[in-house]
């Protein structure tokens, strides 16, 4: 069960971390607003489930978004890719504060109802007594489907051969005939519907309102700088092994305390640094993605499918 | 990077640079003269404190090209740090009242040892994103350990503790004046430190770290120590911003280590200009103007926020600072007059721009509002009620003729700010040539 | 103002000191007429977040000070006394809180009122106190409607500070009192977020519980770091591994929707106990998934038997379309005009002195007091269950969702009466 929940979380993760690391492995771009992106998608996603169903919301949402994101890349995006990196990551960086702003402003500050449909609410199977909600065997189904429409995309059709070109020899792929600031354009875009896709299940599986973004904005960044800047296949294990990771931890009451004692020391709340020692592991599970990240730093820092070091 | 990012190759007379910093000396020493009130006291002493924060920041992203997400890290555990020191005071220990932000600067320098070995290992965008998680470690473990943060309600301290050493010359610091002299005279020296570490061959090897790491590298450089090392220099002045901070508010909570604090370090420094070393006490002023002064004015003042930001980092990534000092150039060329014209319709067309925007967002904001405070508003004074459509056409009509004739005085701008350019160039090159 | 009649010719400057003499006169009358019909104006700095992530909620409390004052000061109020709000927007930072308190008493304003964070709550009830004890004359008092850490009542108490909140320990006095007597809570978890909130809630639970119900076996005491998780998931494959039938959370917002519909998808039975399902947006969020195990602890809900403001409760809804469930600022404004008219005066230490130990009639028609020997008010105290609407006990719903709170225990003020530490500072 707890494999169950910390992979359906993992690929949840993985969703939202792939477009990320399209977007950065083919136009080298940290797209800071990343996460506003989900959270436009959830919001869509509510907005059109609202009126029609939820069917819709899954079908519109992701487009509007890529549509929205495509605009962004066009019109701000595209200005600065000439000043180098950083200027391109603080214009995400920006955007990310105007569409928060946005979004409260059209859907207001508070949650929205965005409810998981009746269809899906009910229990896929029963372990012992906990039950396996339907709606996140679908979410998994939705990761999968998603992952093997991407590698088939990249891979074996000629848009992802114009892609893979244009990203190694942006010169020779213009020279030949492609758009390349076209295709960067559709790059950004597609991350961007990747992100909204992934808000469109996330939203209504945990909650849709205005601090989602910040919130899982973090963790994103863990996943790419832990699989490895710009791989697909380390985003994917880094997002597993998150997930696997929160999960399992919040099962073990482990401590430093307990550990001692154990070795036969005594700790007390007089002894040093009491306060760490008496921590349990599953107090610290939500961070400890971002302690994985400082260990990985430290041992591997190109990261676990990274290729260089810089 | 842009060229704009680089600072002015312009080295002033000596005399020129007496005046400069007697000049500010001088504006910190009447400043409370002209605001008595205690409110623009406090404001000023955010300003000074959070200049000292911008341009220890400014050391990463300006000097060495180092973007961090997390630099309220080291301002925050700073304050706990000078925070608790006070305390001691408190308790009996021999540490006068104005020593404390050195205490802060030298909790900060050793954070930013510690963490900072760990996140200058990446350059680039991987820094930027590791800096973020560790500010998001920094921040959820202040909420873990309520015995050194205090837990949700912060830590308090007194500032008047220790009043009557011999060495305080008698300033219990509980005026608020003597706290805003305090924190004018860190700013000053503050300033004077970092504008010489500028001029240190660390400082210039940071400038060549920032251009082109990899030739830095070639030339025999560690480019990671030299990284290391700014953190380091960076993160004690953060800290010493931190201690300020601990005795202007004699509290610390562990909202001063959030992720936000850190993210408007970064934006007002960049509004500020990252490439001209004056920049970042700019920025510090618009900082707390925004935070303090427009969100008074207005509920949509992150949204003006965010926009300009995203226009200053698209047209203007030079930020403020970059503006004038390309004026200025303009001055000394002779060349600012042609511009009167162009300048005076963009500002007035600009202006009617900004009032048609503005009245758009004023009035979408109180259509969220409309049931609890009705729906008239008034924009700059002018009456509009949000939920007729008159006031919307009036506004977009507004916003449509200013951003008309902005532009239309952008373009004869861009024709004359060219032409002027070139003459520049020309005048340039006669006047070396003159000297060979 | 009778000034324009006399002379309307007269530069602003003269107009100026005019007026502020006539004001002076007028003010100095109003003094003299005792219990007259004189409108003496009160501010109160309302200083909150009311923008950034937590400003839904600033707004919505705004909302409710405004309309309390609406409602219970001016001319609703016998001697006419006005409460004037004056929202300062603190973002949610105790450092911008400072400077707004300042620019507050540059204003001449003498009454603070916060709630939304004790963080920014201790940090102000420390700067009052300072700059009481630095200006006075000037003094300021301090009107706390949510922070309910029991230090602010026990061994941080001031003299300057009123809390119109029931404190952690009086909330769970009230919730284990109740969760004495239902035999069939057997285990018992408690989880919440791991700060000060939460940490006191697990502490005053398990004590509580440990002298009521020796027999209740906490089988978990789970602290998860503020706003941090995502996925509740794991936290309720735990719960329900302990075997658990009863969950105590100080969870509020995000966190508290999340670990409700994780606890649903998973399938667990038991009961939650609660302290702030019923913030803003919370209840959209909980909706039918809270139905019939959701339970509250709270010191009113609109369901009450007695609803003595139920016209407060519609006209609120009427007006802004938002719930009205913030009665703490219902009674700070009633306690600020009672203590101005019994102090005769709009300073703050006469104004202070009368409200410690004012007594009144509370929300629920019981007896309501201010106590002078730590500024905590004393009152009732409600445990309620989420269920569906309609019917008696569930008159109103709450956001529209179809589901409302229905009074399952009623609690006296004097149920969940703490005794407190405080050596309190002559005021």
């Amino acid at each position: 069960m707890s494999v169950l929940n910390g992979v359906s979380y993992g690929l949840l993760l993985f969703m939202l971390s792939a477009g990320l690391t399209l977007i950065f492995s083919m136009m080298g771009v940290l797209n800071f607003a990343h996460a506003s992106f989900y959270m436009l998608g959830a919001y869509v996603a509510y907005q059109f489930s609202a009126w029609s169903n939820f069917w819709v919301g899954l079908l519109i949402a992701p487009i509007v978004v890529a549509v929205l994101g495509g605009l962004f890349e066009r019109f701000l995006l595209r200005k600065t890719h000439k000043f180098g990196h950083v200027p391109e990551l603080l214009v995400t960086f920006g955007l990310s504060f105007v569409v928060l702003e946005i979004v409260q402003l059209i859907w207001g500050r508070t949650s929205v109802d965005y409810p998981i449909p009746a269809s899906m609410s009910g229990s896929l199977f029963k372990v012992f007594d906990s039950t396996f909600q339907t709606y996140r065997g679908f979410m998994m189904l939705v990761a999968v489907l998603m992952l093997v429409a991407l590698y088939w995309v990249i891979k074996r059709t000629r848009i992802g051969l114009v892609i893979q070109a244009a990203l190694t020899h942006p010169d020779t792929t213009e020279a030949l005939g492609h758009n390349v600031p076209r295709v960067f354009a559709l790059v950004f875009a597609g991350g961007c519907a990747l992100a909204g896709l992934a808000g469109v299940i996330g939203g209504n599986a945990f909650i849709t309102e205005p601090g989602m973004a910040q919130s899982v904005g973090a963790i994103i960044f863990v996943v790419i700088v832990v699989g490895g800047m710009g791989s697909l296949a380390g985003a994917l294990i880094a997002s597993i092994l998150i997930g696997l990771m929160q999960t399992f931890a919040v099962g073990l009451d482990w401590s430093f305390a307990g550990a001692f004692t154990t070795l036969g020391m005594t700790i007390t709340p007089e002894t040093f640094g009491y306060p760490l020692w008496k921590l349990k592991l599953s107090q610290v599970a939500p961070i400890l993605p971002f302690l994985l990240l400082v260990v990985m730093l430290v041992v591997r820092p190109k990261g676990i499918m990274g290729t260089r070091d810089e | 990077m842009n060229s704009a990012l680089k600072p002015l190759q312009f080295k002033p007379l000596n005399g020129v640079r007496i005046v400069v910093w007697s000049a500010f000396a001088f504006i910190l020493l009447t400043l409370p003269v002209f605001f008595t009130s205690s409110f623009a006291m406090t404001l000023l002493c955010l300003t000074g404190i959070a200049a000292v924060a911008c341009m220890s920041y400014n050391m990463l992203l300006g000097q060495t090209g180092m973007l961090s997400f997390g630099h309220a890290v080291y301002t925050g555990l700073g304050t706990f740090v000078a925070i608790h020191a006070m305390n001691k005071i408190v308790g009996g220990w021999w540490i006068p009242m104005w020593m404390i932000p050195l205490v802060g600067g030298l909790a900060g320098l050793a954070f930013g040892a510690l963490l900072g070995y760990v996140t200058t290992r990446k350059s680039g965008t991987p820094f930027a994103m590791i800096t973020l998680g560790i500010g998001e470690l920094v921040f959820a473990s202040a909420l873990m350990f309520p015995e050194f943060f205090g837990g949700e309600a912060g830590i308090n301290s007194n500032r008047t503790a220790g009043k009557e050493m011999w060495v305080n010359l008698g300033l219990s610091f509980g005026p608020q004046l003597q706290v805003y002299y305090l924190i004018a005279i860190y700013l000053l020296v503050c300033t004077a430190a970092m504008y010489a570490f500028t001029l240190t061959p660390l400082g210039r090897i940071a400038n060549a770290v920032r251009d082109n790491a990899e030739r830095a590298e070639f030339v025999g450089y560690d480019t990671r120590l030299v990284r290391y090392l700014m953190l380091m220099a960076s993160s004690f002045f953060a800290g010493i911003a931190g201690g300020l901070t601990a005795i202007n508010v004699e509290a610390a909570t562990a909202d001063l280590l959030h992720g936000v604090r850190s993210g408007s370090y970064l934006l007002f420094t960049f509004l500020g200009g990252v490439g001209f070393f004056f920049g970042p006490i700019i920025g510090s002023v618009l900082l707390v103007f925004s935070l303090v002064v427009l969100s008074e004015y207005t509920k949509a003042w992150q949204l003006y926020v965010g926009i300009v930001f995203l226009i200053m980092v698209v047209y203007a990534p030079g930020g403020f600072s970059a503006l004038i000092m390309l004026n200025l150039r303009r001055v000394k060329y002779g060349e600012w007059r042609k511009m009167r014209w162009p300048y005076a319709g963009m500002f007035f067309f600009g202006l009617i721009a900004l009032w048609g925007f503005a009245a758009i967002v004023e009035m979408a904001y109180q259509l969220k509002v409309v049931e609890g405070s009705g729906a008239a508003l008034t924009v700059a004074g002018i009456p509009l009620n949000c939920q007729s459509l008159a006031s919307w056409l009036i506004a977009f009509a507004v916003l449509v003729v200013g951003s008309a004739g902005f532009e239309y005085w952008r373009r004869k701008f861009v024709a004359v700010w060219d032409s002027g350019e070139e003459r520049i160039a020309e005048a340039i090159k006669k006047a070396e040539a003159a000297i060979v | 103002m009778f000034y324009r009649d006399n002379k309307p010719e007269v530069g602003k400057e003269a107009r100026l000191k005019f007026a502020v003499k006539a004001l002076a006169v007028g003010v100095i009358a109003g003094i003299a007429m005792v219990g007259g019909a004189s409108a003496q104006n009160v501010k109160i700095a309302f200083i909150e977040g009311l923008s950034g992530p937590f400003g839904g909620v600033g707004q919505n409390q705004l909302k409710h000070f405004q309309y309390a004052a609406e409602r219970f000061s001016g001319k609703n109020a016998n001697s006419g006394v006005n409460v004037e709000i004056v929202p300062l927007d603190s973002k949610g930072s105790p450092q911008e809180a400072l400077a707004l308190l300042k620019k507050a008493t540059d204003d001449g304003i003498r009454f603070v009122s916060q709630g939304n964070g004790s963080n920014v709550a201790g940090v102000l009830i420390d700067a009052i106190n300072k700059h009481n004890e630095r200006n006075p004359g000037k003094e300021v008092v301090f009107l706390n409607y949510a922070a309910i850490d029991p230090d602010f009542t026990n061994s941080k108490c001031s003299p300057w500070h009123f809390r119109f909140d029931a404190g952690v320990d009086m909330k769970i006095e009230g919730l284990t009192n109740y969760m004495k007597d239902q035999k069939d809570i057997k285990n018992v978890y408690v989880i919440g977020q791991n700060y000060s909130f939460g940490q006191q809630v697990a502490k005053f639970t398990a004590d509580m519980l440990a002298k009521k119900r020796p027999d209740i076996k906490i089988v978990g005491n789970e602290l998860h770091p503020l706003g941090q998780v995502k996925d509740f998931a794991p936290y309720v494959q735990k719960i329900m591994a302990a075997n658990a039938d009863t969950v105590v959370t100080g969870n509020w917002g995000p966190d508290l929707v999340l670990l409700i519909r994780a606890a649903n998808a998973a399938g667990f039975k038991g009961n939650f106990y609660t302290f702030y399902a019923g913030v803003i947006g919370t209840p959209t969020a909980i909706g039918a998934a809270g139905a019939d195990r959701v339970r509250m602890v709270s010191y009113w809900h609109p369901n009450t038997a007695q609803n003595e403001i139920e016209s407060v409760y519609t006209g609120f809804k009427q007006k802004f379309n938002e719930e009205f469930y913030t009665v703490a600022a219902v009674n700070a404004v009633r306690f600020l005009v009672a203590s101005v008219e019994k102090a005769k005066s709009t300073e703050a230490v006469p104004v202070a002195r009368a409200m410690a130990g004012m007594k009144m009639k509370g929300a629920s028609g019981e007896d309501i007091e201010m106590r002078a020997s730590d500024g905590a008010l004393q009152q009732a105290m409600y445990i309620t269950q989420w269920t569906k609407a309609g019917g008696k006990d569930v008159k109103f719903d709450q956001e529209g969702t179809g589901h409302g709170f229905k009074t399952v225990r009623y609690l006296m003020p004097q149920q969940n009466t703490m005794a407190t530490t405080c050596k309190m500072p002559k005021r």
